[in-house]
């Protein structure tokens, strides 16, 4: 019995904590905030070497084999960094796609770029969660009509996994003929998201798609996105409790003040336990079926509720300075933000998880 | 990450899956949480006991079974006496409190004396060390032992004596060096409550019921050799027990029964003949506790990993007593709103549900997010020993 991130974890996440804090600093995140819709290419690379991209991808594909756990304190990770990383799509949704529904050959072709950080891999899949006004995918005859918003991973995709109004699973290129693509622009400038519209666009069936696939890409992005807000809430609790033992008012630091003291309290009990509840819904992925659509709703549900609580705290506990951008602590408050509408906001997902318990229709 | 206990544990649930089957018909019904056991109780305890799975790591010269401590072990047995709905070993605040502090720094006499009948149920102990002026500031508190010849003379009154109706004995907080700084000037006293100008009076709160009592003191004499540790360092024989009363909040077994009993009424209550489950912000708000439980329910996991390594979990711990509270309070307060009109019934009204225990609990639930350390003061801990904040500037002596 061991409910802890073992050796290996400790060590996974720690390099990567390392990488970021080298290679990401704010005035990094400052400068690709300023070119949204652009992959870090460096930076990318340089997550390669750690093997980022292909954590997920079994080693026949070069990738590393490794659990969504292991995705999960990764994530984690990037979110405490703010880092501009497409690793949602990238490194967990279109992997997970092409590894259940794709065939040999579209595994072949594909996963291997991705293991080495070559290619980029944006997902559409948001209408499968809900359609916003006439959003939606037809596939006819092999050809895509419709259109896809918040596609994740949006710029500078190689390809793009879309999934159809009726659980099937497409590949299309960029350059396909029929498609147009537009950027939609976020509070987020750290992660791309975007639009892309089919007029018959040619795209490649995934043959084995199912809506098992389509779900379980779900349930690892929600997990993915909760272990994100916990990563960037995390951040901005210590942000706050070192900006507090450092700022004075009326003679004292404002941390000695218990009305600060109180808030960042607050947040650091809403945290721990999101913490437990992240990593049990990752291992549940890994190795618990009959709770990983619960755990993933809990978690995704439960950290956008935490984000945004210690979001505006810890903002609120910097006082005019975090509302400013010169410290730039609203990279992590719209990190947050993003996190918490993408793949279902807590209340969808709370209809979704009591559904999954047969307390609703 | 490894749910699993693993074989030799497997093996130890076993052994306590046989015994239950054994002996579950001995065990009694309705074993009180506080108060005194009855003579059922206690033979069941004895038989806990004899068995180890009551005072199992308590050593077995002192009455207990004598294992070494693990905890693992420990969570096999809460599961299993749980999940065969089987009476548990007693808990109270003599066993949890009285008897690790007396083990930790009384005298082999004392040890000798009282842990024991402690353990097997037979003396029944309350804890006196709130006062009305002496709540969150604890160590500033008034009652009064002066010496004379070889008795210490007490005056004075304690407040939230829970049991003092009924218990044998008294731990008791007293002030021996009223000219010494407030947290050295503290002895900690045990004494029988039959000692001569004791008064207990019932403290009715608004539950209605007298859960607790005040306790005053005029002249009651105790034999010096009664204290346990040294004179004027009972503050910090008061903390090692303290320590252990925030081990007992906070059960995330206790709060899933609550919640699996807030389904099923929301599987019940109807308004309109819809379903309170059926009502989709009701519902939201159930999932809502669900994933808070969920939550909780995994950071006790940690917690128990933590404890088996002999590391300290920090923040994770420090939080617990805080957040368990609150959402006890939640489950209560979602349970009283699905019954709307229904949900203020109380005493022994026409339409009353689950006699009235949900009402009870979402006011006596209040009271544990004050007691035993308030929200406030836990969010001082958590700030201050867990976040590394600066402490208040210290105003009191």
């Amino acid at each position: 019995m061991e409910f802890a991130l073992s050796e290996e974890q400790r060590l996974l996440q720690d390099s990567v904590r390392r990488f970021l804090e080298q290679n990401a600093p704010l005035d990094k995140v400052r400068l690709a905030a300023g070119n949204t819709h652009t992959v870090q290419r460096s930076l990318w690379a340089g997550a390669s070497e750690l093997g980022i991209p292909g954590m997920l991808i079994p080693e026949d594909f070069g990738g590393m084999g490794l659990g969504f756990l292991d995705a999960a304190i990764v994530y984690e990770m990037i979110g405490r960094h703010v880092a501009p990383l497409p690793f949602l799509g990238t490194t967990v949704m279109a992997p997970l796609a092409l590894m259940l529904a794709g065939s040999e050959a579209q595994q072949e072709k594909w996963l291997p770029k991705i293991a080495a950080g070559e290619i980029v891999a944006g997902v559409a899949i948001t209408e499968k969660i809900g359609i916003r006004e006439d959003a939606g995918v037809k596939a006819l005859n092999g050809k895509l009509t419709g259109k896809s918003l918040f596609v994740i991973d949006w710029a500078e995709a190689d390809f793009y996994i879309v999934a159809d109004s009726d659980h099937g699973l497409h590949l299309v290129l960029p350059d396909a003929k029929g498609l147009s693509r537009r950027a939609l622009n976020t509070i987020d400038k750290t992660r791309s998201v975007g639009e892309l519209v089919f007029d018959r666009v040619a795209a490649e069936p995934l043959p084995r798609s199912s809506a098992d696939a389509v779900a379980r890409m779900i349930d690892a992005g929600r997990v993915m996105l909760a272990a994100d807000t916990l990563g960037a809430g995390q951040m901005m609790l210590e942000k706050a409790v070192a900006y507090a033992g450092e700022r004075k008012q009326f003679g004292r630091v404002i941390g000695s003040f218990q009305a600060v003291k109180h808030l960042c309290a607050e947040m650091a009990a809403a945290l721990e336990p999101s913490r437990s509840l992240v990593w049990y819904a990752a291992h549940a992925l890994d190795e618990v079926p009959g709770d990983a659509r619960l755990m993933a709703c809990h978690a995704k549900s439960h950290l956008s509720e935490v984000g945004r609580f210690v979001a505006r705290t810890a903002t609120e506990v910097h006082g005019g300075m975090g509302f400013t951008d010169l410290l730039g602590l609203h990279y992590w408050f719209k990190r947050i933000g993003l996190d918490r509408q993408l793949l279902g906001g807590p209340e969808l997902v709370r209809l979704e998880a009591a559904r999954l318990q047969g307390w609703a229709a | 990450m490894d749910l699993a206990y693993g074989p030799k544990y497997e093996a130890f649930r076993e052994e306590v899956r046989a015994f239950l089957t054994k002996h579950k018909d001995q065990a009694p019904r309705g074993l009180g949480a506080a108060g005194r056991p009855s003579p059922e109780a206690c033979s069941w305890q004895q038989l806990l006991i004899q068995h180890g799975y009551a005072a199992r790591t308590i050593p077995k010269d002192y009455g207990g079974y004598g294992a070494k401590p693990d905890i693992l072990e420990s969570r096999i047995i809460a599961e299993e006496f749980s999940s065969a709905r089987v009476p548990s070993a007693l808990q109270n605040q003599g066993i949890s409190m009285l008897v690790p502090t007396l083990l930790e720094l009384g005298t082999e006499e004392q040890k000798k004396k009282w842990v024991k009948p402690t353990l097997r149920g037979e003396v029944v102990w309350c804890q006196g060390y709130s006062e009305p002026g002496s709540g969150s500031d604890l160590a500033s508190l008034q009652t009064k032992a002066t010496e004379d010849g070889d008795d210490f003379v007490i005056n004075g009154q304690k407040i939230w004596t829970s049991t003092a109706h009924e218990a044998d004995m008294i731990f008791c907080l007293v002030r021996t060096e009223p000219d010494k700084p407030k947290h050295e000037g503290i002895s900690y006293l045990i004494f029988s409550m039959k000692t001569p100008g004791i008064e207990v009076r019932p403290l009715t709160t608004m539950t209605g019921h007298a859960e607790f009592n005040e306790v005053f003191f005029t002249d009651v004499r105790v034999p010096k050799t009664q204290i346990v540790g040294q004179r004027g360092q009972g503050w910090l024989v008061a903390n090692a027990t303290l320590k252990y009363e925030r081990g007992m909040l906070g059960d995330p077994a206790a709060m899933e029964t609550r919640f699996q009993a807030l389904v099923d009424l929301m599987r019940e209550e109807t308004v309109d003949g819809q379903r309170a489950i059926d009502n989709p912000i009701f519902r939201d708000r159930l999932i809502r506790l669900q994933a808070e439980l969920a939550a909780m329910k995994f950071n006790g996991l940690r917690l128990l990993t933590s404890a088996s390594r002999g590391e300290d979990p920090g923040l994770a711990r420090l939080i617990v007593k805080l957040q368990s509270c609150e959402l006890t309070h939640q489950i209560s307060a979602l349970a009283i709103d699905v019954m709307g009109e229904f949900g203020v019934l109380y005493d022994d009204s026409p339409y009353l549900r689950s006699h009235g225990s949900w009402q009870w609990g979402y006011m006596f639930q209040l009271g544990l997010i004050i007691g035993g350390g308030t929200a406030q003061i836990q969010k001082n801990i958590i700030s201050e020993r867990g976040l590394g904040m600066p402490r208040e500037p210290k105003l009191a002596k």
